[in-house]
This record gives structure tokens, C-alpha cells and sequence, in this order.
């Protein structure tokens, strides 16, 4: 796609900025919860850049205002990488920062997987893989009953494709014309168990989403250049749904998480912690 | 409250689809959604005068649910409609998850239940839904009895905060009531009581095979309550427990697997609070077959002949048990 940077550098610098914070917040998190309920850090990780560039730079959201009816919605369809959006919606004011240090516990808002009800800014309960698509369908065709023209975006991972119910609604969105909704497919390449590829061989993306009549758009998922300009072109796109597939790689930006499935749900050490801190450059 | 046994037979899908689109009509901000059983669900006339309120996944149970739980996340109130096989077992976990964790406002109307589905066979007859529905939290379970009842449930659970689980028939079934009857989720319907020597609950189709019985019973010199407990949950539990108290001895009628139904939830409730002898008539825990309706009820014993002989096996026990 093309290249040209037409985003400015200030902006580009805040949410690089910012999504190192992020990153440093879902390790601590990650690190804090220990392997006695263990995080998801690695999947949360892959993601991280392309959570940033939506929250910070292009969803229309009220942090004080969860519920406002014309706000844009966000499906995390992969649940389990949840540390990342609780982190964002923490920084952004949703709730207080320290509740994320009662992650996994009982009686916080804050569940393994998103919950709706409990936690301020989740849309929609998710993590039970594979139906954050048809979810985000119902909200977006809501927007073409109302005459409302808020924006839905859901993020899907490349091994939950494997669900069969991701392709029930793959059709159905095209069938809508749902061009209020973008996906965005997270291709790290790694699943709970082991590689994409190789767990289900033949994954070819493109060709998948396009025959299923889809806009595709490719992008590097670490660059929010891509980011931001892939969602602009999504969001202009008429008639069809649009689906960016994001080259990413799990646990992205800790050197010793990167491609390193072991991170898929693990708790890093307070030494690894410290490491991670002096890598993203947190004071 | 109940009009005599009349010779008309309207069927329940069609009252739905009529009652859903008189609340459209109303003003009731109503999504339909269906996969590929817009007609047979009744909800054709609903599509037909408003397109736009209307949603069809095609073949695609899990999806349909989902897609409705999104809907409603935004404030609408989403009737999904397909068999009950489907809803309850296919998309079960969304229904679980999704719907009833949440607590969005998704009506899913579940049709061809029991054995009004009988000739497609058992991929079709879905006689462990209610109990499998009934074991999930948030869910309200309604079981209208005939097109009447299914009328005034749709209207009811339109106007229910929260899901809602409506299991209805398939092909025409006698009209049992008359406009006076009343539909108030979780209030039992008392619909005769002759006496107190028994009383007889029931749920579904089969309401009509429990009236058929009272009169029977009554040459028998057995005189009966029987009460319509329309609603699996939440379960009248003031009016159940009065009922045992009153008679002592206790029978459930239903179109469903002897376990995990009307009879389950009666039978919790009695053995916690308020132990008396209960018998089920409803269908034996295995798989059934494919053929009519009512010869499927005659095979498997849900029949006013059932109603009868557990009446007399309840009574020899309260008294032997006194």
C-alpha cells in the first residue's frame, strides 16, 4: 500500500509514545497477575499498536460517557487479549488504574475475558472465540436501521478463524453491504497450541476474505502509518465491509516475547518485568 | 378463564407471527431475525411490512444469535426465531454466553418443539431443550399452550427487561382459551379446580390432554386442581408449594425428556420446601422416532390415558405415604 506518510510526525510520535506505555502496563499487569491466574500477554502484545491507533487516534468515544448511543464500537472477538484493552481503557479514563491490579480475582470488574457489565467501555462481552464478528454485525446493521452513523470495528485472530461461525458471519455482512463495519484479522502466526500454519494449513487470508466478497486491505499491524491510513480507507469504502489484515508479531516489542509462543498466557518474572521496562524506555 | 374445548386449531407459529407484528404495528422498536425459517416460524407477514427491521442469516443458527445479541446491545428488542433443536442445542452457546450472560433483550422463540416436530424424526424433535435452557442463569423459560397463550406471551416477553426462551409447536393445535385468559410471566394460570385430592401441572400442547383428563377423573370420583404453569422460570413457586400444601399430592405434565422439565423443576422445588408425592408424565429418557405428532404421544405415553393412570399411582401413594 502506499507509504507516504501522510499523518503527522506529532501524531505518529504520541501514539508510538503511547503504545509503549500500554505495553509496559500489560506486562506489569501480566507480571503482577503471576502464573497462579495468568494473563494473556503475548496475543495482548500483537495487537497493542493497532488498540493505540484506534482508541487515541481515531474512535469516537466519551470515556465519561460509556454508553453514549452515537459512540464508535470496538469487539475484541479475541477475548483472551483483553490486557490490552483494559489497560487502554484504563489510561483513557474508563476506571481507575488500579483495577487492574485485581484482575482475575474475585469481585473485580475486571473478568479473564471482556464482560460487558462489569467493566466500563466494554461493548460487548467477548472470549469465547470465533463470535466477536457476528456480534459486531448486529451492532452495524443497529446503525443502518437507525440512521446512525457510528463506526464498528472488531478485532479477530488468525487461529480463531478456524471457527466455522466467523464465516456464517463473514456472508452475512456482505449480504447487509455493512460498510459501517471494519475487521481487523490479527495475523501473528501463532495459536494457543502451536502455529497457525501449521495447526491448519493453507490459511490464505486474502483470498479467503475477497472471495468472500470483502475489501482487503494488507497492512504491517506495527506501523501506524498503515494503521491509520488502512482505517481511512476502510471507512471510505462504500458498500462493502472492509477486513485489514494486520502482519503483526506476538508479544511484539519484549525481545524475549517476540515469536515466542510460550507467551501465548504466561507471567513474566520481576527480572523480565525490569527488562521489559528498560526496552520500552519507561521511566 | 378457560373457554370449553373448541373445534378450532390455529397454530402457534402463526399466532407469534401475528402477535409480532401487531407489537410492530404498535410501535415496539422490534428487530425479526431468522435463519431461513421466516415462514416457517410464521414471521413472513412481519418481513413482508417491515424489511427494514428484518434480518436472515440463512442457514446459520450460532450467527442469527449472535447478530441479535449485537442488536440488542445497542437497545433493541430482537425477536430470533428458528427450531428449537437449533436454538437450544446448535447455538447453545451463544445463547449462553452471549445472550443470557449479558443479559440482552433477545427473545428467542424456539419452534416445532416436543413432538410437533414428530415426523422429521429425532434430528428435529428437540425434547431436551427446556431442560437444557432452564440450567442456564438470566433466561426467562415460557411454555404457552396454545395460540391464544402464545399471543399474549409474545406481547409479555416484549415487554420482559431481559431474555427470554419462548418454546412454541409447529402445525395447528386446539384453541384452549377464551380472551379472558391472562398471560403474567412467572403466574401460574389456575385453570379448574374440582377439588383437592390432587393437583395436576402443566406446561405446553399438552394442556389440552390435561383438560381432556379432568373430567374423566372427575367419574372416577378424583377431583383435581389443574394448574398451567406456563412459565419454567422464574418458577411460581407460591403457587406450587400452595398446591401441594392444599392436595398433598402432586402431577406434572409435559412434552419434554422426564429430565431436566416441568417435573425437574416442581420436583426441586417440593423436595427443598414442601415434600409430597409427585409423578411425571412426560416423554422416557431416550431417543424417540419420526412419525405424527399424535401418534408419537400415543407411543410414548403423553396422552390424557397417561394423565389418568398417573393420577391413580399419585393418589395411592399420598395415601400410603400418610
Amino acid at each position: 500500500m502506499d507509504k507516504k506518510n501522510i499523518y503527522n510526525d506529532d501524531l505518529i510520535r504520541s501514539l508510538e509514545y503511547q503504545a509503549r506505555k500500554i505495553r509496559y502496563e500489560i506486562v506489569r499487569v501480566a507480571s503482577l497477575m503471576g502464573e497462579e491466574r495468568r494473563a494473556h500477554p503475548g496475543p495482548a502484545l500483537s495487537i497493542t499498536d493497532i488498540m493505540v491507533a484506534l482508541y487515541y487516534g481515531v474512535m469516537k468515544i466519551d470515556p465519561y460517557n460509556p454508553h453514549w448511543e452515537n459512540r464508535d464500537r470496538l469487539i475484541l472477538s479475541k477475548g483472551h487479549a483483553c490486557l490490552v484493552l483494559y489497560t487502554i481503557l484504563s489510561d483513557l479514563g474508563y476506571f481507575d488504574r488500579r483495577h487492574l491490579d485485581t484482575l482475575r480475582h474475585i469481585g473485580s470488574i475486571l473478568q479473564g475475558h471482556p464482560d460487558m457489565r462489569k467493566t466500563p467501555g466494554i461493548d460487548m462481552t467477548t472470549g469465547s472465540l470465533g463470535n466477536g464478528l457476528g456480534l459486531g454485525l448486529g451492532i452495524a446493521l443497529a446503525a443502518k436501521i437507525d440512521g446512525r452513523s457510528y463506526h464498528t470495528y472488531v478485532i479477530i485472530g488468525d487461529g480463531e478463524s478456524q471457527e466455522g461461525v466467523i464465516w456464517e458471519a463473514a456472508q452475512t455482512a456482505v449480504k447487509y453491504n455493512l460498510d459501517n463495519l471494519t475487521a481487523f484479522l490479527d495475523v501473528n502466526g501463532w495459536q494457543s497450541c502451536g502455529s497457525v500454519l501449521e495447526t491448519m494449513p493453507g490459511q490464505r487470508n486474502r483470498e479467503r476474505w475477497e472471495a468472500f466478497g470483502w475489501n482487503v486491505i494488507n497492512i504491517n499491524g506495527h506501523s501506524f502509518t498503515e494503521i491509520l491510513t488502512a482505517i481511512e480507507a476502510a471507512r471510505n469504502y462504500k458498500e462493502k465491509p472492509t477486513i485489514i489484515l494486520a502482519n503483526t508479531i506476538k508479544g511484539k516489542g519484549i525481545s524475549y516475547m517476540e515469536n515466542d509462543n510460550s507467551w501465548h498466557q504466561k507471567a513474566p518474572s520481576a527480572e523480565q518485568l525490569e527488562i521489559a521496562r528498560r526496552e520500552l524506555e519507561i521511566l | 378463564m378457560i373457554a370449553p374445548i373448541l373445534d378450532e386449531m390455529i397454530s402457534t407459529r402463526k399466532a407469534f407471527g401475528d402477535a409480532l407484528l401487531n407489537l410492530a404495528r404498535e410501535g415496539y422498536d422490534i428487530v425479526g431475525i431468522s435463519a431461513d425459517t421466516s415462514i416457517s416460524m410464521g414471521m413472513g407477514p412481519f418481513a413482508k411490512e417491515f424489511p427494514e427491521r428484518w434480518v436472515d442469516t440463512g442457514v446459520a443458527e450460532q450467527n442469527m444469535l449472535l447478530i441479535a445479541a449485537g442488536l440488542a446491545s445497542t437497545g433493541k428488542t430482537v425477536f430470533a426465531a428458528s427450531y428449537s433443536v437449533f436454538t437450544s442445542m446448535r447455538a447453545l452457546e451463544q445463547l449462553r454466553t452471549f445472550i443470557a450472560y449479558p443479559k440482552l433483550n433477545v427473545k428467542v422463540v424456539a419452534g416445532l418443539g416436543g413432538f410437533s416436530a414428530g415426523i422429521e424424526g429425532v434430528t428435529h424433535i428437540a425434547m431436551e431443550d427446556l431442560g437444557i435452557v432452564r440450567s442456564i442463569p438470566n433466561i426467562c423459560l415460557v411454555v404457552p399452550s396454545d395460540a391464544i397463550a402464545t399471543q399474549l406471551a409474545t406481547r409479555a416477553t416484549a415487554n420482559w427487561n431481559g431474555p427470554v426462551y419462548m418454546r412454541i409447536g409447529r402445525d395447528a393445535s386446539p384453541v384452549l382459551f377464551d380472551e379472558k385468559y391472562t398471560f403474567e410471566i412467572g403466574k401460574a394460570n389456575i385453570i379448574s379446580t374440582d377439588g383437592n385430592d390432587l393437583a395436576i401441572l402443566v406446561n405446553g400442547l399438552l394442556l389440552h390432554e390435561a383438560i381432556e383428563a379432568m373430567p374423566l377423573l372427575k367419574n372416577e370420583g378424583i377431583e383435581a386442581t389443574l394448574i398451567e404453569v406456563h412459565t419454567l422460570k422464574p418458577l411460581d413457586d407460591t403457587t406450587i408449594l400452595k398446591s401441594a400444601k392444599d392436595c398433598g399430592a402432586i402431577i406434572t405434565v409435559e412434552e419434554h425428556n422426564i429430565i431436566g422439565g416441568l417435573g425437574s423443576a416442581v420436583a426441586e422445588l417440593l423436595s427443598r420446601n414442601y415434600p409430597v408425592p409427585v409423578e411425571m408424565v412426560a416423554s422416557p429418557d431416550k431417543f424417540t422416532e419420526s412419525d405424527t405428532p399424535e401418534n408419537l404421544k400415543l407411543a410414548y405415553g403423553l396422552t390424557t390415558e397417561s394423565i389418568l393412570h398417573a393420577a391413580r399411582r399419585v393418589l395411592q401413594r399420598k395415601k400410603s405415604e400418610k
